[in-house]
């Protein structure tokens, strides 16, 4: 029976986005694809010895460095006159902070890889440490709260829009709450030469502090409210591609989430603000890269 | 067929890498191994070696790249040198663990700080227990035998671990020697063929988690492999002299002036060369054992060749702090003969002909403690 080609019977914890979102990046790419991961949830869960949830080759060689061997993989394909998928698997910490320098190489080589970053918004594997991509105000447990600082005092670092002025072919952020979203983008990714970049938001119930049947929700949740912008950057050309209701407030985003429980209405917003301005922005990038 | 041209130490091993024919080559500059990388891409811009080139952002970019590459099922080379194989320090575990038989050239540079870019061996001896067996050449003409010599080491399916070939920073790198070079490789060195490969055709998952229940065995493999290396760079070594008409001692050992000797030298490197001299002009009784192999360490070879002989020398430019001469302290643990411990050389400072005489004209033999060769301290 072959089935999906990330199988069942891996660890990761229930109500896990994650996993979800492997699915749906192979249920795009198909079998042709060769997986280089980085050290990650995704990983641990995926390759315990002598098992392996993976149905397509996939490499594993450490954090930081998952887009530079995924070069030598281009590279080594190159070589023996071989055209299958290249696809990097990393999350948040292996992309934002750690392998942001092997990241950036493999952009300004040129190399034809997909590198998609899952992103759960801090170190979750090592038990929600704070990373580059955690949220303002999120706690984690080294941005904790009390009387001198309160949850993430830094806010969280503008990777897609960085790949996209480094040079990506294609970027775009999805979301696990929208799977067919990932499967187009990643189907668009890979039939575009050059390096590419999808980002991709993962609520993470250990980590984000909510009931695990709540992944998807809390997912839309943020979409919806406009801290997640789903968009897509192709030739410099900035395309939104899911309209906000804004029925959903950022609060109520907030507050369905207990590591935002310790944030005043003030705190909440200045969230609110920012998000407001953010989608602004979005808006003003898209008209501007259009014309 | 074989020419001979006067070429340094850095292209001699370009050379050798062009003849050993990688199709994946990551590099990033470091002295003194740059000259190695800047031929190589001369060469590929001349489409005098078929390989890609991957101008990686740092060491371990290069290691990372390589080690892709490799499991993707092609033969691969990289260079560096003392920071730089720092940096990759991570991934040597994991290139010599997932079993990938690369092989890195590493011009031996002191390390920082104070910073340093001359010759002595911190870097590698560093990485001993990194799990890839580490070869130490004497000429530019070893260096470019040995990089040949280490891919059909490395690829054997008894052994399938990676190669460190390890040349003096400036004394081999920036050194022109006349090298001869083959034309053909003749067969010596056949097409790569893997054990193991990411292939679509075929999925398999490499680099895998192994919990306590598993990782052991894999550790322990990897020992079993570098013990089957000690007889395999010795067959390969010979096999390359019976082809090619030049050889290494035993492979793992080189000695000279041993069958008279009553008490011996031991040393790496360029090192040997001076000693070589030393011992020739003054018609010296000492006899020289130029250690080839580190990884694996050579313990039966050793206790052979010095059956005879009443004490040892070991003269090596490294340190290991708190304890004491990397080689000479390995060296004691398997010789029941005093093995004197002389460290020198160390941020490229020249060990003089005198220095050598006094140290075999008399501490040499006493077979006691660690000295350190001209010391101002």
């Amino acid at each position: 029976m072959m089935g999906e080609l990330f199988s069942s019977g891996h660890t990761a914890c229930a109500g896990c986005g994650m996993t979800n979102i492997i699915i749906n990046i192979l249920r795009a790419a198909g079998p042709d694809t060769i997986i280089s991961n980085a050290t990650s949830c995704s990983e641990i869960v995926s390759s315990q010895y002598p098992c392996s949830a993976w149905r397509v080759p996939y490499i594993h060689v450490a954090f930081e460095c998952s887009a530079a061997v995924a070069s030598g993989i281009e590279a080594a394909l190159k070589t023996q006159n071989k055209k299958s998928n290249v696809i990097v698997i990393a999350g948040d910490g292996g992309t934002f902070d750690i392998g942001l320098q092997s990241l950036s190489g493999m952009v300004d080589r040129g190399h034809n890889v997909l590198y998609i970053c899952y992103d759960n918004e801090c170190y979750a594997n090592t038990g929600v440490q704070r990373s580059s991509a955690t949220p303002h105000g999120a706690w984690t447990t080294t941005s904790p709260y009390g009387a001198e600082m309160h949850g993430n005092p830094a806010g969280k670092k503008p990777i897609a829009e960085m790949m996209a002025a480094q040079g990506c072919k294609y970027v775009a952020t999805s979301s696990v709450a929208y799977p067919l979203d990932i499967q187009q983008k990643v189907k668009k990714a890979l039939a575009i030469e050059g390096p590419k970049f999808i980002l991709i938001h993962q609520p993470c119930t250990l980590a984000w502090r909510y009931p695990p049947e709540k992944t998807v929700e809390i997912a839309r949740m943020a979409i919806d409210c406009g801290l997640w912008v789903l968009y897509e950057i192709e030739n410099g050309k900035l395309k939104i591609t899911r309209r906000p209701s804004f029925r959903t407030g950022v609060k109520d985003y907030l507050k369905a989430q207990g590591r935002f429980s310790h944030l005043t209405d003030e705190e909440m917003e200045k969230i609110q603000e920012k998000a407001v301005g953010d989608w602004k922005r979005f808006e003003g990038l898209e008209k501007t890269t259009a014309a | 067929m074989q020419v001979t041209k006067v070429i340094e130490g850095s292209h001699a091993i370009a050379e050798a890498v062009k003849i050993a024919g990688p199709k994946v080559i990551a590099a990033y500059p470091i002295t003194p191994q740059t000259h190695i990388i800047e031929m190589l891409a001369d060469m590929v811009a001349a489409g005098a070696i078929d390989a890609e080139y991957i101008n990686v952002e740092s060491e371990h970019s290069a290691l990372a790249a390589c080690i892709g590459a490799q499991a993707t099922g092609v033969r691969t080379f990289t260079a560096t040198s003392s920071q730089g194989l720092a940096l990759m320090f991570e991934l040597l575990h994991v290139a010599s663990g997932m079993r990938l038989p690369l092989v890195m050239a590493v011009g031996n540079r002191a390390l920082s700080a104070p910073l340093n870019i001359w010759n002595d061996w911190s870097d590698s001896i560093s990485c001993r227990d990194s799990g890839w067996i580490q070869l130490y050449c004497e000429s530019p003409q070893e260096a470019y035998d040995t990089i040949i010599q280490a891919y059909r080491i490395a690829e054997h399916k008894r052994v399938l671990l990676p190669v460190m070939v390890c040349v003096d920073g400036y004394y081999l790198t920036h050194t022109s020697e006349p090298v001869s070079m083959l034309t053909s490789l003749d067969g010596f060195l056949g097409d790569y063929e893997p054990e193991f490969k990411l292939d679509t055709e075929n999925p398999l998952s490499l680099g895998e988690y192994a919990n306590p229940d598993y990782y052991q065995e894999f550790k322990e493999a990897q020992h079993n492999a570098m013990g089957n290396a000690l007889s395999v760079i010795g067959e390969v070594n010979e096999g390359f002299a019976r082809k090619f008409g030049r050889g290494y001692g035993n492979g793992v050992i080189e000695t000279f002036n041993m069958e008279n000797a009553s008490h011996a030298v031991l040393t790496m490197g360029t090192l040997s060369s001076t000693i070589k001299y030393f011992i020739e002009r003054e018609k010296s009784d000492v006899g020289l054992i130029r250690l080839r192999s580190f990884r694996p360490f050579p313990s039966e070879d050793l206790k052979k060749v010095c059956s005879d002989v009443r004490s040892i020398a070991v003269i090596e430019k490294d340190i290991s702090f708190g304890s004491g001469g990397a080689v000479a302290t390995e060296l004691r643990s398997v010789m029941d003969i005093p093995v004197a411990s002389f460290v020198g050389g160390l941020g490229g400072r020249d060990i003089t002909l005198k220095q050598i005489k006094e140290i075999l004209g008399s501490t040499g033999k006493s077979g006691e403690g660690l000295t350190f060769v001209g010391s101002r301290l």
